[in-house]
Parts: structure tokens; C-alpha cells; sequence
């Protein structure tokens, strides 16, 4: 059967997951403008029956994208986003960022992208270089970054969205020809400058991101990235073979944006890892070096360790004998990788699957937070079919490809890098040794006085608002309202009057966790809501959620306020959070479709703080 | 068996233009396909391209009203390619 028609007959039987699987796989073999409208139009079948994050995306442009537009929702699609684009006027980007009336702003997108060319926006240093004075090369470099200023500053006045900036693409034959190196400044120089400013705008707001054009260009060289006829006929720059490379870089945006990003990469060792087979093979056998073909798997490695620095967990997953695979990961000289960069190893005979849901329970994420690597095509099918959330990532038999291959998947993107994220790695190990201090005590309440913890309460800062905004993205489980905020929305709620953003900072006798709990409330005639109240998962279980709510009680009594009120808002995920009104003396006072609404009558009741946490409170300044 | 190019053709017009295969024939042209205006042309263009690996020239593209002419044309850049 021809896949198209499989495809019909899986979604017509009611097999949404073998559907966006054979979806999915169709995707991978023929990506391109043939099979993205098929792929949108099967896709928006399966809505009712499979969870795709819905997200609103502006495209503002200086040039032709239209074509662009399909390859881009099917492999979002594909990625498991459902997005729905309003693309701006040709070259109309201006006026529909300064205008707050606007089809942009009505749009009201949670996500925009600025694609403007050097040769759109300025034209004089695009293709009049030779005739510029070095004044009017100064003036002209001003000018466009101060157009770029003004059109992020007025975009964050009107929209909390997420921004896209692309920065300019260099000329590949500058007008001088090669007197242009020779030159000072440069014609790229120029250019170079004006993406230097570019970057100080974009990091001056919250929420705005760099794109850079020119790398994206440079990677798949520019006389093959550009098409003149396509630009002279049709304003579109770009060849029909890349208008897909376009798609992805976006992709790897809006795959953080979504949350929709891998939290661990569980990894296979033998030939994955190593070339060869260690159990039969032996230390001197495996291919693992600096020559090839083990500088492959070498690549492979500090590609992994890249990963592994960005907070993103590690864990292995193997067929082997446990001694075989310690030995060669403790001792193996060409390892860069080794057993303290895992926070889980599942080496043994079982089945991979189950030691997947194993290293997903052992690291406290759910299975769909998990990445797996394998060269082994039957491996990845099985866990396809039975872990279909799993990122399951496709491999060709080609060893000297996995390092790319690993770099050019968009679930490993990051957009902020917090300290947490780089410690977190760390967290992990230490975990491990207090898991092991937990199980010599022989009461729970001597575990929690051994662990010393300190949690530090303090309003949201403008240097904390990060770290505050993508906890909302990413909790799930110790989440009661899971209401996900950006940081611009966030600066927004804490300047309303009567609401409150506060932080949550843990430390202990193993080491600083740094922000991990997040409080958002408002006071509401004689009572305080609770709107947000979630605990990053790798501190549930020790009481630090009673700590925080008992000083949620005293502030709102303080306040001269009655009752604390709170929701919670059942989830697939966040069973954890389900009993902890009750558990603190809320009673129900009502229940709808979404979820039940809990009060705590504060006349009455009483919220100690746990004896071993010591709570302090900082004041802090508002972002 | 070999696919034919028109069956190609009718499929990559069949996805862009969001029409089942067996409503588009040689006939099929923005006359009588709802969603071929022209910024669907130059997708369809684009589609060509990628799925025959071959470029198509302005006044080509300018030649292609019907899907008939689109199969006629490319048939010939293939014999002249020798593929």
C-alpha cells in the first residue's frame, strides 16, 4: 500500500499515533513543498485525537515567503506544534509594527518573526558600497540600527510576543571585489556592525531573539541558498531546495518557545557511542580516538558533552553486560564522555523500552521529556511504537554523521541558559548521594533535618525573571494551575496592584538548587487567589511546598486578608500537586469541568513551616 | 512499472493545490482549481523543481497554465537532460 493511502487508513480506523507516526517517517524520507500540504491537511485531522501545542506566529518580511509557509506548519507539525501563521504584508513590516491598530497586533501572535535582507533595508550597503564616504558608511550603520531600535521597542509596547530577529546577510561578492578585505571598515565590516548593534537591541528586551541570516546562508553556501531568478521574478531570494532550511532554523525557535524540548538524551554505547561491540570486541578492539573511525564517534561524544553543559541530562541505555560497558566508559583513553556526565544508566538485557520509563522515573521527567539515540534502526522502531512521546532520533548507518545530526535537533535548542541549567547536571549526581542518605535514616523526619535546607523567598527581579518565566514553561508535575507565562507577561502581573510574583531559592547541606518554586497571587476583595504555584520537580518530596505556603498565609494575613483561596487544574501530568490543598487544611468550596477551587479560612487556620527549613524572606525590586 | 510523469506531476498538484489526485487532470489550470491563484503557482513551481530536480526558467514558469503543459514541459527538460 502506498503510504499516502496507509496513512488515510490508519486516521480513517481511529489510529492517531500510527498515523502521526507514518506522518511523521513520510516527513523524513521526502521533506520538502511536495508532501507539506498532504502532511498539514492529515495532521489537522488528528487534532481532536493527539496533543499538539497550538502557537500563533507572525511572519514580518521584507521579501517573498508565501512558499516557505506550508514546509513550515507540516514540520511543525511533524514536531508536534500546530501553528497558525499570518504572514504580514510584502515588505509592509514597518508600518504594521509602528501602527497598534494594525492586522499584526489583532493577529496577536504568541511569536513574531522579522526577516528583513541587508539588500531591503539597506540598500546602500548592499550593492552602492564603492560609492559611500566613510562618513555616510558611519551614518548609514546608525540608521539602520536605530530603525531596528525603534521597531523591537514599539513591537514590545504593543505585543508581550516573542520576537525573531534575523540579522543581516553579508554580500558574497562585495563591490570592490577582493580590495574589499583590504579595506577599512570592510563592506561585510559594515554590515558586521550593524549586526553588533542588533544584538545590544535584542538583549535589551526581554523575550526578543537573534536569527543569524548570514550563518544559516553560510552553511549551505549562498550561491546555492540563492536563486536571482526566483529574486528578479517573483522578490523570492531564496531556492526551492532550501525554502526547508528556512523552516528548520525557525523550527529551532519554536520548539523552545513551545516547551516542546527534550529535558535527557538517553544514549546506546555500543556503535553509538563506540564503534564496535564491547562485550565482544574488548577495550582494544571498540573504535574510539582521535584517528578515524573512532574520531567520529569521538565528535559524537563532545557533541553530547555540549549538551551535557546546557543542562541537559545524559543517561545511558544498553544491551550489555554491566562489567563490559563500566569497564570501557571508566577506563576506555578515548572516552570524553564518562559515568558522571550520566544521571541514569540502565545497562542490562532488558527490554529498552522499559528501562526507558526506569531512567524517566529515575530523573523525575515523563517519558516525553526524553530523548533517545541509537544506531540501531530496530531499537528506534520498537520504542517508536511503543514510547510514540519518546523524540526518537533518526540516524544514518553513518557514524562521521551523528555529532551533526545530534547538533541539528531542535528538541536540545535553548533560547536562555540560567545557572540552574548549567548546574543541573550537577544537581543530579548529588541527588544520587542524597537518595543514598535518605535510605540510611530510619525516620523521614531525621532525613529532612540532616538535609539543612534554606529556601530563600524573594519577589521576582529583573535578574531572576528568566529563570521565573521558564519555570512556568516547564513545569508540569508540582504544577497546580500549569499557567505557562512569558517574561514580558510576567513583568506585566507583577506590576499590577494587589498581585505578587515571588521566587523560591533552595539550599541545602548537598548544595544550591537555585530557583525552583514560583508564587504568583493577588488579593481579591477579602481573600488572596493563588494564580500560580508550582516547585520544580527536582525538590518534591522533602516539605519545601508546606514551607512556601506558609509564607504565602503569613503574607495574605499580614495583608489583613481572611482566606487563601487556590485552584487546581488537573493535567495528564501533574498528579503530584493533586492532594496538596487538602493535605494543608483547604477545604473544596466548588468544582467545574477544569478543575476545583480550595479555601483556607486564615482566621482560623494555621500553616507552620516546617521545623527543618529554615524560611527567610528577601525584598526585592519589581523587573 | 515506472511511474509516469504526469502521475508525478498530478501529485505534486494534487498536495498543493489541496485537490484529491483523481480530481486533477491535464486539463487542471487556475480556471477551474479553486486554489490556484499565484502565489500557489510559484509553490507548484517550487514543488516541481524539488521533486524533478530540475530549474525552470521565468518564461518557462510563465508558460505553465494548465497541468497538461507542466507535464509537456518538464517530459521535454528531462529527454534534453538525458534522464
Amino acid at each position: 500500500m502506498q503510504p499516502r493511502e496507509e496513512i488515510d487508513r490508519l486516521i480513517t480506523s481511529g489510529d492517531a499515533t500510527g498515523a502521526s507516526r507514518c506522518l511523521a517517517e513520510l516527513w523524513q524520507r521526502e521533506p520538502g513543498s511536495a508532501v507539506a500540504s498532504f502532511l498539514t491537511s492529515r495532521y489537522e485531522k488528528l487534532r481532536g485525537t493527539k496533543h499538539f501545542t497550538a502557537h500563533r506566529l507572525a511572519l514580518l518580511r521584507s521579501f517573498t515567503l508565501e512558499p516557505v509557509v506550508p514546509l513550515l506548519r507540516a514540520a511543525a507539525f511533524v514536531a508536534g506544534i500546530d501553528l497558525t501563521v499570518h504572514l504580514g504584508d510584502f515588505n509592509a513590516y514597518p508600518q504594521e509594527i509602528l501602527d497598534a491598530t494594525s492586522s499584526l497586533y489583532s493577529f496577536a501572535p504568541d511569536t513574531a518573526i522579522l526577516a528583513v535582507q541587508t539588500r531591503d533595508v539597506a540598500p546602500e550597503l548592499w550593492d552602492g558600497y564603492a560609492d559611500l564616504k566613510p562618513d555616510a558608511v558611519t551614518a548609514s550603520i546608525a540608521r539602520v540600527i536605530d530603525s531596528f531600535q525603534s521597531w523591537v521597542k514599539v513591537f514590545r509596547q504593543h505585543s508581550p510576543a516573542n520576537l525573531i530577529v534575523h540579522t543581516l546577510e553579508y554580500p558574497p561578492t562585495p563591490s570592490l571585489g577582493v580590495l574589499d578585505a583590504q579595506s577599512d571598515p570592510s563592506q561585510s565590516d559594515a554590515i558586521r556592525q550593524i549586526n553588533h548593534g542588533l544584538r545590544a537591541v535584542c538583549r535589551a528586551h526581554h523575550g526578543v531573539y537573534l536569527l543569524d541570516y548570514g550563518a544559516l546562508i553560510a552553511r549551505h553556501g549562498f550561491s546555492h541558498w540563492h536563486d536571482e531568478t526566483k529574486w528578479l521574478t517573483a522578490r523570492m531570494p531564496i531556492a526551492a531546495a532550501h525554502l526547508i532550511h528556512l523552516a528548520q532554523e525557525w523550527l529551532r525557535f519554536l520548539v523552545p518557545l513551545t516547551g516542546r524540548t527534550a529535558k535527557a538524551l538517553v544514549v546506546d554505547l555500543d556503535n553509538t557511542l563506540w564503534g564496535g561491540v564491547i562485550g565482544e570486541d574488548g577495550m582494544q578492539g571498540v573504535r574510539l580516538g582521535q584517528e578515524y573511525p573512532g574520531a567520529a564517534y569521538q565528535a559524537l561524544q563532545r557533541a553530547l558533552l555540549d549538551l551535557h553543559r546546557k543542562g541537559i541530562l545524559l543517561a545511558v541505555c544498553s544491551k550489555n553486560n554491566l562489567e563490559d560497558a563500566m569497564e570501557a566508559l571508566e577506563n576506555h583513553p578515548g572516552m570524553l564522555l564518562r559515568p558522571e556526565h550520566f544521571a541514569a544508566m540502565r545497562i542490562n538485557w532488558g527490554d529498552k523500552q522499559q528501562s526507558l520509563r526506569e531512567i524517566a522515573a529515575e530523573l523525575n521527567v515523563g517519558t516525553d521529556a526524553l530523548a533517545f539515540l541509537d544506531d540501531n534502526p530496530i531499537e528506534r522502531a520498537q520504542i517508536r511504537s511503543a514510547l510514540p512521546e519518546v523524540t526518537v532520533i533518526e540516524l544514518s548507518g553513518d557514524p562521521a554523521t551523528y555529532a551533526d545530526t545530534v547538533r541539528d535537533s531542535p528538541v536540545f535548542e535553548r533560547l536562555t541558559l540560567s545557572e540552574e541549567d548549567r548546574l543541573r547536571t550537577t544537581f543530579y549526581s548529588t541527588e544520587q548521594e542524597r537518595s543514598r542518605a535518605e535510605q540510611s535514616f530510619t525516620s523521614k523526619e531525621d532525613f529532612f533535618r540532616s538535609l539543612e535546607q534554606e529556601a530563600e523567598v524573594a519577589p521576582v527581579t529583573p535578574a531572576t525573571l528568566a529563570r521565573v518565566s521558564q519555570l512556568t514553561q516547564k513545569t508540569n508535575q508540582f504544577n497546580l494551575t500549569t499557567r505557562r507565562y512569558r517574561e514580558p507577561q510576567i513583568t506585566e502581573i507583577a506590576d499590577r496592584p494587589g498581585w505578587q510574583v515571588v521566587s523560591l531559592r533552595l539550599r541545602d547541606r548537598y548544595g544550591d538548587h537555585g530557583l525552583v518554586g514560583v508564587a504568583i497571587t493577588h488579593a481579591d476583595g477579602t481573600s488572596c487567589e493563588i494564580d500560580t504555584f508550582l516547585l520544580s520537580c527536582r525538590v518534591i518530596g522533602r516539605t519545601v511546598e508546606s514551607a512556601f505556603l506558609s509564607h504565602l498565609v503569613e503574607h495574605a494575613r499580614a495583608a489583613g486578608l481572611t482566606a487563601l483561596r487556590g485552584w487546581f487544574l488537573p493535567t495528564r501530568k501533574n498528579a503530584p500537586a493533586k492532594n496538596f490543598f487538602a493535605h494543608h487544611g483547604f477545604t473544596q468550596e466548588s468544582s467545574n469541568g477544569d478543575g476545583s477551587l480550595w479555601v483556607l479560612d486564615l482566621q482560623k487556620a494555621r500553616i507552620a513551616c516546617p521545623e527543618w527549613v529554615k524560611l527567610r524572606i528577601l525584598p526585592g525590586d519589581k523587573p | 512499472m515506472t511511474t509516469t510523469v504526469f502521475e508525478r506531476v498530478r501529485s505534486v498538484a494534487s498536495d498543493v493545490f489541496g485537490v484529491a489526485p483523481e480530481g486533477i487532470s491535464a486539463s487542471s489550470s487556475s480556471e477551474n482549481v479553486d486554489r490556484w491563484d499565484s502565489i500557489q503557482h510559484l509553490s507548484f513551481v517550487l514543488a516541481l523543481e524539488e521533486t524533478f530536480q530540475l530549474q525552470l526558467s521565468p518564461e518557462e514558469t510563465e508558460r505553465i497554465r494548465k497541468v497538461g503543459d507542466a507535464v509537456k514541459l518538464i517530459e521535454e527538460k528531462l529527454a534534453a537532460a538525458g534522464r
